[in-house]
């Protein structure tokens, strides 16, 4: 899983408010080199949120990315490949995602994070129920 | 790349060796998977250097497809971890970079608009009822350019009706009729091959500004 899928994944456990962004636990990171594309990093510099990505990146094992950013830095080439490398060549092979308000560990096995919830962690379940209930009476 | 190569690298993927019914485990032919991801490049500029995500992605073919044709980044998302593993073994025969994640497509949360184009093959529904619009209401909440789908022909009116008024679609066109050929990986199928017509659609989700917009507009009216 590459820190750009990192940075629209949420928890999405019931009774979660925010479960953005999701912490990530380390047991191995994997890059692979992939094509420099100027266009493509100056138009998602504008929809990634930053801190999650450098944070992010600083756990896996990156720590060039700076804390804080403004769009005049895409006039650099040195801070586009580092911003590239962080985005799409870090992969996150083995660990785990925890959600931020419940520590509930989402595992990471062979680059895929198992995202799949418990029944009773199923956030509409209840509102279904609820809403039937209010149907009904 | 042409066509004809497109559908050639995708007709040798490994498909479902055991298709689960429950999930409505078709593979998708790569007649129709070229087909879809040539015309959303070729007709629509959706595909090459976009951010791509293929809900529920089986085996991965509308994702490497997506792949083949220069998107920069394609995440397939699948609930059965079996599909997911044959997707990443397609991926590898491809030498694609694609991301996987295991969720169930229903209860998805995305943050953000990275996702540019939403490719999918949803379950028709006919096992479980609805399951082909859970999966429509997802993508169009995720997607911020456009949405590709298969849905029966059976269910035009309907889907396009759901599309407009409940999920926020700004156009909703059915860009073509196909035939989608069902071999016969299941019991229940009497024929060998079944023929089933399908449309392929081409969903506009409304920019999220003016979703905000119009959420203001209804505001003052009710001041």
């Amino acid at each position: 899983m590459r820190l750009l899928t990192h940075n629209m994944l949420s928890s999405n456990i019931k009774g979660v408010a925010n479960g953005f962004p999701l912490k990530i636990e380390v047991v191995k990171v994997v890059e692979k080199e992939v094509d420099f594309n100027i266009d493509f990093l100056k138009n998602m510099f504008h929809k990634v949120e930053w801190k999650a990505l450098a944070e992010a990146s600083t756990i896996m094992g990156y720590v060039e990315l700076p804390e804080n950013v403004d769009a005049a830095m895409l006039d650099s080439d040195d801070f586009l490949h580092k911003f590239h490398h962080a985005l799409l060549e870090l992969h996150l092979e083995e660990g785990a995602l925890v959600c931020p308000e419940t520590g509930r560990k989402f595992p990471v096995n062979k680059g895929i994070p198992n995202m799949l919830l418990h029944e009773d962690e199923v956030p509409y379940m209840d509102e279904a129920r609820h809403f039937l209930r209010g149907v009904v009476s | 790349m042409k066509l004809k190569q497109l559908e050639s690298y995708l007709g040798s993927l490994e498909q479902f060796s055991t298709p689960k019914i429950e999930l409505e485990q078709y593979p998708t032919g790569a007649h129709i998977a070229s087909r879809m991801l040539y015309t959303a490049e070729n007709s629509f500029e959706d595909v090459n250097s976009k951010v791509v995500a293929d809900f529920g992605c089986g085996c991965g073919t509308l994702g490497l497809a997506a792949g083949l044709l220069g998107a920069e980044s394609v995440i397939g998302l699948d609930i059965d971890a079996e599909s997911l593993e044959i997707a990443y073994a397609n991926a590898d025969e491809l030498e694609l970079d694609m991301d996987f994640i295991q969720c169930d497509i229903s209860n998805l949360k995305w943050r953000g608009q990275i996702v540019e184009t939403v490719v999918m093959n949803p379950p028709f529904g006919t096992r479980r009822k609805g399951a082909d619009m859970d999966f429509l209401s997802s993508a169009m909440k995720v997607a911020s350019q456009a949405v590709y789908s298969l849905h029966k022909t059976t269910t035009r009116e309907h889907v396009k009706r759901a599309a407009l008024r409940d999920y926020n679609a700004r156009s909703a066109e059915v860009i073509c009729e196909l035939r989608y050929d069902v071999p016969q990986l299941y019991k229940f199928h009497k024929k060998k091959e079944v023929d089933i017509a399908v449309d392929l659609w081409r969903f506009v989700p409304q920019r999220k500004q003016e979703r905000s917009l119009s959420i203001i507009k209804i505001e003052s009216i009710q001041i």
